[in-house]
Formats: C-alpha cells, sequence, structure tokens
C-alpha cells in the first residue's frame, strides 16, 4: 500500500472516489435493510395483541 | 503490441471503478437477467421489494464469485490478451484486495438473502458462489478440457436461484432453464475459444482446442448444439412457454444448427490465427463461423429468455399444463 504522505493527485483523488463509493455502499445497505424489515413487519406491528 | 502504459504501471492507483470491474458488470447482467425470468417464469406472487433484493443479492453474488476468480487467475490473465487489462494482473488492484471483495460480498449476499427471502435461494446462491470459485477457477479450469461443460453449472444456476427465491421451491421447470444454459455452455465457449485457442495455450489452460484439436472441438461443438436445440423446445410442452416461444425456439434452433454444421465443416481453429490487434471479434475470414456461432449463441439464449419473460409478464398462457414440471 502507497504512503498516505507520499500520496500523489491522482492517488488522492483515486482514494477520494473509494472512499465516497464505500460511504454510499454502506448508506444504502443500511437504507435496504430498514425497507426490508418494514416490509417484512407489514401490519403486525399495528395488530398485535395489546 | 505493447499495452498502455496506464494498464501496466503498478503504481496507477485504484479507482472504484477498478473494483466494478472485478464483478465483471457484464457477467452479472446476464445473471440479473435470467434470475428475473426464472423469477417471472414460476408464476407465483412476490413483494417487488423482496423480488428487488433477491435480484440485489443475485447478482452481489455473481460479482463476489467473479471476484475471486480475478484474485486466482491472475497469473493466467495476464498471458491473455483478452484479459490481461483486467484490475489484478494489470497492477491497479492487489490481488488481496479482490479476495477480500469477494469474501465479504458472498457472505453479504447469501446472508441477505437467506434473512430476507428465504434459505432455499440462499443456499443455492452459496452452492453457485462455490461452485464458480472453487470447483471451477480453481480445480476444473487448470486441469479439465472438460472445464466449462462442468463449470457451466455455475452460469445456469441464477433462474433457478430466482425461482426457489419467488417460491421457496425448485420445481422440474425450474431445472430445465438451468439445463437450457448448461447445454448452451459448451457450444457458445468452444466457438470462443476456437479463435482465442492461441492464448488459451500460452496461458497453460487446457481448452477442448488446446487439447484435443480444433476438428474434435469443432465435431463436439455440433454433437452439443444437437442436443441443446432439441432441448430448448421442451419448455413449450411442459408448461412453461407459448406459441411464441415455440416459434423462437424453432426457429433460432434451426439457425443454431446452420451455425454449427458450418463450424463442423469448416476449418476453424486449425491454423495459427495470429491478429493484428486485441479485438476479440477482429477476427481472420478462416475463423468466421466460429465467430458467428459465438455472437448467435449469446443472441439466441437472449431471445429464448427474453420471450418467456415477456409471456409471463403479458400473461400469455403456456401451450400446456405445468402438471408434474410445475
Amino acid at each position: 500500500m502507497s504512503d498516505p504522505v507520499r500520496d500523489t493527485e491522482l492517488e488522492a483523488k483515486a482514494r477520494q472516489g473509494r472512499n465516497i463509493a464505500l460511504a454510499l455502499g454502506l448508506v444504502l445497505f443500511v437504507i435496504l435493510v430498514f425497507i426490508v424489515t418494514v416490509t417484512h413487519l407489514k401490519g403486525n406491528v399495528i395488530e398485535r395483541p395489546l | 503490441m505493447a499495452m498502455p502504459a496506464n494498464l501496466i504501471s503498478p503504481a496507477a492507483p485504484a479507482r472504484w471503478q477498478d473494483f466494478l470491474l472485478l464483478m465483471k458488470p457484464r457477467v452479472m447482467s446476464l445473471v440479473i437477467f435470467t434470475a428475473i425470468t426464472g423469477m417471472a417464469s414460476s408464476n407465483h406472487p412476490i413483494n417487488p421489494i423482496l423480488a428487488s433484493v433477491s435480484i440485489l443479492c443475485i447478482a452481489v453474488g455473481a460479482g463476489a464469485s467473479a471476484s475471486l476468480n480475478m484474485w486466482y487467475d491472475a497469473d493466467i490473465d495476464a498471458k491473455m490478451r483478452r484479459t490481461r487489462g483486467r484490475p489484478v494482473p494489470a497492477g491497479r488492484v492487489q490481488g488481496a484486495d479482490a479476495l477480500a471483495l469477494g469474501v465479504i460480498l458472498s457472505l453479504f449476499s447469501v446472508m441477505l438473502l437467506g434473512m430476507t427471502v428465504n434459505w432455499l435461494a440462499a443456499g443455492l446462491l452459496a452452492f453457485t458462489i462455490f461452485f464458480y470459485a472453487v470447483v471451477y477457477t480453481m480445480w476444473l479450469k487448470r486441469s479439465t478440457p472438460q472445464n466449462i461443460v462442468i463449470g457451466g453449472l455455475a452460469g445456469a444456476l441464477p433462474p433457478v436461484i430466482g425461482w426457489a427465491a419467488a417460491t421457496g421451491t425448485t420445481p422440474l421447470n425450474a431445472w430445465l432453464l438451468c439445463a437450457i444454459i448448461f447445454m448452451w455452455t459448451p457450444p457458445h465457449f468452444w466457438a470462443l475459444s476456437l479463435y482465442t485457442s492461441e492464448d488459451y495455450e500460452k496461458a497453460g489452460v487446457p481448452m477442448m482446442p488446446v487439447t484435443a484439436g480444433a476438428a474434435s472441438t469443432r465435431k463436439q461443438i455440433l454433437i452439443y448444439s444437437l442436443l441443446f436445440t432439441p432441448l430448448c423446445l421442451a419448455p413449450a410442452f411442459t408448461g412453461l412457454g407459448g406459441k411464441p416461444y415455440l416459434s423462437v425456439a424453432v426457429l433460432g434452433g434451426a439457425v443454431f444448427l446452420i451455425l454449427a454444421w458450418r463450424i463442423f465443416r469448416s476449418r476453424a481453429g486449425d491454423a495459427a490465427d495470429p491478429r493484428q490487434d486485441d479485438g476479440l471479434y477482429d477476427v481472420k475470414v478462416a475463423a468466421k463461423d466460429a465467430r458467428n456461432l459465438f455472437a448467435f449463441s449469446i443472441l439466441y439464449l437472449t431471445l429464448l429468455f427474453a420471450t418467456l419473460l415477456a409471456e409471463h409478464v403479458l400473461g400469455v398462457s403456456p401451450i400446456t399444463a405445468p402438471g408434474v414440471f410445475g
């Protein structure tokens, strides 16, 4: 792995691109898990016996 | 021919697009297409969100196995014109990173599919990843000319996974779709290898033209085509396909057989075929018959599955009832 201190402009740009892609992937994963959870719950929460 | 400097420089930084390339997006799109067809062909209602998650998991699983393949095959990829520009042999991505991506995405896709949809589909996806990455890539590919025949199972399973995701079962019709892709694979890949055999030989990959010779490969292409084309008619008689499907299967099958016969009668793959550049499709006249079958095989499989998909989306009735096949 290259030394961050010696990163060229090209390397820094590539690293930033990878970081953004990873962050977007994680955010999308969280949203996906939320949507799937809500889908599975459907009306069961509202209709549950109290 | 010299490669562009940015492809061979080990200092070239990895961009996020390189990690996307590790997942073979073109193969992934075919996997998505056949999985959707399998899902639609089941005629079983599925929540659209869960259907989307299923397709996403199948696609990511395919990408994971491709990444593992790129990690393991980097040494032979570097020796072949068709593959030497891939991220790992080109030095843009380290092998360990490709391995990590493959392992993480394999776990992610299988676990998510199992927890959100069903474990039959997840189990089939796990088996597919294992079969492609371990059985095909690490074992068969370098050891036997039957590599793509047996290994073709990995590429044939996505419609079964799609069907299982929708219904939780895998009836005979799901396996019929699998069988069609399985039998399609040998004539498809051997047609390609007839005009890229020099590359495979250089890399030490025992593809059929390298080990058995071009004449034997041409004969086997014809034999597999004679088995494959009647199999494509079967869905019309098992309650899966309607009249449009049967028409496409018959007409396309006839063209497929004509092209396979032309290869059999040709000398494709016999002589050395030194190309002037790196273009995969830019071949000499002698290899045109092989190239034609390779290109048509993609079109034919796409048309078969697209017709099935359209029939089920539009509600076209199958010719017969599914009976024991459904």
